[in-house]
């Protein structure tokens, strides 16, 4: 197919996104021809939804240009893609649950007014089911909030094809069959298919490789914000898209700093994640360091939130005794206090032990803040200084200091390097290590595969379960990528 | 100047206090000079119950957004009843009448926390609306029963040391000890977290729910016991006891430096709020205003002292 030389619908050039300090996209090339559909892949923060974001005109880029129907767009907006023809469908549901799937069409469609909007909206709507989804059994006047959520998104779906006053020339599709069993997802698959026959343009982004390798003609494959590789689908199979994705392999860095013998120790924690098949489990020895992998959202926080609210006695699926303390990534919501002191936001995890008889003993208080700053290095002049006059970085070393000054021998990590610069990284992964000699456990939930690298042991999770565990000595990169996705077909 | 403004950005209560002998000196200003030692030791008195209400109340705001409890007014109104209820007027009975009102007030407190947390009501309507409730309680349970306190116990809700009232020397000692509840112990230290980030309190191991059960509870018992006094102090229960301390018992809170947003709380501001709020009133008696400007003046005054304390940069 010589989509070079059909006429471009969209087309973004050198586009570059900075949010604060942090750049999620370097300088993207990315075009879309008629007739043509682009599959776009990567892995989680490549920039993928960032990118498609800036092309239906929710952000505006920092630099770069967007050209649609052959002008450069120099004031784009969400309003100007719609009436050029670009329509997303999103991964998070975008329908309004308390109104029927006919209501939320005229939501999408200002057009349809006057009277009998209601039974023009349903009849819209049900057409494009009928043509997707044939016996979908929606019917259009019920509340989305009554439908499954793979309804839900066949709802959804159908919806972004249905045409009233403006046209339709590129559909944005992200994760569209996430929700759908394989049925319906072959035929929305198809039906875009046809459609791409008739000339209509789409941009396909999705985990499962198989729908990609076998519905694009182009695949683009995104890393760290920017395009890696952009190429005709049939130039790709499975092995060349996940090493395009995985980037440098360095499984090599750092042999074996723990070195552990499994099960010479006795466990200490065993959970089995809610809706786990099989009889997988993830089990921690006392003194290993546990990594938790796999895409973000599939199950990790959950199953670090349910060990934690199993403390310290266990229960349910969660075997564990003892304290247990948890280190949050989301400093802002789930971590730091405010209006307080870097010393009170450390010591808060340990009052207990910080008693004199009845009352908290200030000098016990203010000694503990002190050795911790020097342990983990936060740099204040004075820890009675309020916890927001520190760096993000810093913060999370308080963060790391409350969870490692309590009497807590399993510590929960739920992503907690987000947004930390390398060289606070590397003093906390070595006092993760000495910690870790010292007999403490860790289960460490990390997006970064690089991380992995400290863990003795790796559990990869996919939809909420344990798909697969790899040991220190055979994690590489593409095996855990390989496990996060689906496999082809 | 910057001096002055830091000392009370530094000590938020400083500026409550600074209020109340502003307002105690016009009056004495307008009274040449008379009658200002009866006017302290009388509004020492009235700041009192005002303070006992307020320290409950500064606790609930403490636990963050939309947590208040408006069902104070009531829960005097029917504790003061039953108070004076089981007391009979038999001095003997004193005792056992206070731990009756706290035991009313403390179940008032749970039946808010029950209607808050089981039925997840936001608190303002929660409570609001048990007190209505409780209101319907107090006057079927109020008919034609004792209401007069036990003469002994009356005569020490109004009895002097050195012209200080007694009933403020103890609440004095009480503030302290509150003060040292807040900053010293887990519960305080609790209410802190809780008030200032819920969901990083639960994940710093702060059990969120039991200490906010036993925050509702201590305030509605602190409404029961101040039921109780009131009654003594003033000779007589009534439903409507109480209900000038449904604003003054947020008022004293906020003016005194607590914060609206939760996780902030200040004890000496709630003595100086109290007494300004009550020399205000006298100020507005000397001056011989109506009842209806006293209203609007009170009113306005309490909301631009409000503004004024809600634009403070935030100390510590």
């Amino acid at each position: 197919m010589a989509s070079s030389l059909a006429p471009s619908v969209a087309s973004l050039n050198g586009v570059e996104k900075y949010f604060g300090a942090v750049r999620a996209l370097a300088g993207v090339d990315l075009g879309v021809a008629r007739g043509e559909c682009v599959g776009l892949v990567g892995h989680n923060g490549a920039g993928k939804s960032t990118l498609m974001n800036v092309l239906a005109g929710v952000l505006a880029p920092s630099e770069g240009r967007v050209m649609v129907a052959g002008q450069a767009q120099a004031t784009w907006s969400t309003r100007l893609a719609r009436a050029l023809g670009i329509r997303c469908v999103f991964q998070e549901l975008s329908l309004c649950p308390n109104l029927t799937v006919a209501e939320n069409t005229r939501v999408f469609h200002t057009a349809l007014r006057g009277f009998g909007w209601r039974r023009r909206a349903a009849n819209l709507v049900q057409e494009k089911l009928d043509e997707i989804f044939p016996g979908h059994g929606i019917n259009p006047s019920t509340l989305v909030q009554d439908l499954s959520i793979g309804r839900r998104q066949m709802a959804e779906v159908a919806r972004a094809f249905t045409v009233t006053d403006e046209p339709l020339a590129l559909v944005i599709l992200d994760e569209p069959t996430s929700s759908l069993d394989a049925r319906t997802a072959g035929q929305l698959l198809s039906y875009m298919r046809r459609r791409v026959a008739e000339g209509m343009s789409f941009i396909l982004i999705s985990h499962m490789l198989g729908e990609i390798l076998g519905n694009s003609d182009r695949i683009v494959v995104m890393r760290d914000g920017r395009t890696v590789a952009d190429d005709m689908a049939a130039h790709f199979n499975r092995d060349r898209l996940v090493a395009e994705m995985g980037g440098d392999n360095h499984a090599a860095h750092d042999a074996s700093p723990f070195g552990v013998v499994r099960a010479a120790r006795p466990v200490c924690v065993r959970a089995r994640p809610r809706g786990q098949n099989g009889d997988s489990e993830l089990v921690a020895h006392k003194g290993e360091i546990i990594g938790l992998a796999g895409l973000s959202g599939h199950g990790q926080t959950e199953l670090l939130r349910a060990i934690f609210d199993a403390a310290p006695k266990g229960g349910g699926s969660i075997t564990l005794d003892g304290p247990v303390s948890l280190v949050a990534g989301d400093r802002q919501s789930d971590g730091i206090f405010p209006s307080w002191s870097i010393a009170r936001n450390i010591t808060v995890g340990s009052l207990k032990a910080l008693k004199q008889g009845a009352l908290i003993s200030p000098a016990r208080e203010k000694e503990m803040a002190q050795r911790w700053q020097q342990r983990i290095r936060i740099k204040t002049p004075d820890m009675d200084n309020p916890i927001l006059s520190l760096s993000g970085g810093n913060q999370q070393k308080a963060l790391f200091a409350r969870a490692l000054a309590s009497d807590a021998q399993i510590i929960l990590m739920d992503d907690p390097m987000r947004g930390v610069d390398i060289s606070t990284k590397l003093e906390v992964y070595d006092i993760i290590r000495q910690e870790a000699a010292k007999g403490r456990t860790f289960l460490w939930y990390t997006t970064e595969t690089e991380e992995l690298l400290y863990c003795d042991h790796t559990y990869v999770f996919r939809n909420g379960m344990i798909v697969a565990q790899l040991a220190r000595g055979e994690l590489t990169e593409e095996k855990v990528i390989q496990s996060s996705f689906h496999e082809a077909g | 100047m910057t001096r002055v403004a830091d000392m009370f950005s530094e000590r938020p209560w400083a500026l409550s206090f600074f209020g109340a002998v502003l307002v105690w000196l016009a009056s004495i200003a307008f009274t040449g000079g008379m009658g200002g030692g009866d006017m302290l030791t009388s509004a020492m008195a009235l700041a009192t119950f005002m303070v006992i209400v307020g320290v409950g109340q500064m606790f609930v705001i403490t636990l963050g957004p939309g947590n208040v409890d408006l069902s104070l007014p009531a829960n005097i109104g029917l504790s003061s009843a039953v108070a004076m209820k089981v007391m009979n007027n038999d001095d003997s009975l004193v005792a056992v009448g206070l731990l009756a009102a706290a035991g009313s007030g403390f179940a008032i407190g749970i039946a808010n926390y029950l209607l808050i947390r089981a039925l997840r009501i936001p608190p303002i309507i929660a409570t609001l609306s048990a007190s209505f409730i409780i209101q319907s309680i107090a006057i079927s349970y109020g008919r034609g029963l004792q209401i007069k306190p036990p003469d002994g116990f009356a005569d020490f809700a109004n009895a002097q040391l050195l012209g200080l009232p007694v009933l403020a020397l103890g609440t004095i000692l009480f503030t302290i000890a509150a003060a040292i509840l807040l900053q010293r112990t887990l519960f305080g230290r609790g209410v802190l977290a809780t008030g200032q980030n819920m969901n990083a309190a639960h994940l710093a191991g702060v059990p969120v729910e039991r200490i906010r059960t036993i925050t509702y509870a201590m305030c509605g018992l602190l409404g029961g016991l101040n039921g109780a006094l009131l009654a003594a102090y003033f000779r007589g229960a009534s439903n409507d006891l109480g209900s000038e301390y449904l604003l003054a018992s947020i008022a004293v809170a906020v003016i005194g430096g607590t914060s609206v947003a939760g996780g902030k709380a200040n004890l000496p501001g709630i003595w100086g709020a109290s007494l300004f709020l009550v020399l205000l009133l006298t100020m507005l008696n000397t001056f011989g205003a109506s009842p209806g400007v006293r209203m609007v003046l009170s009113g306005a005054i309490i909301v631009g002292v409000i503004t004024i304390a809600g634009g403070r940069p935030s100390g510590r």
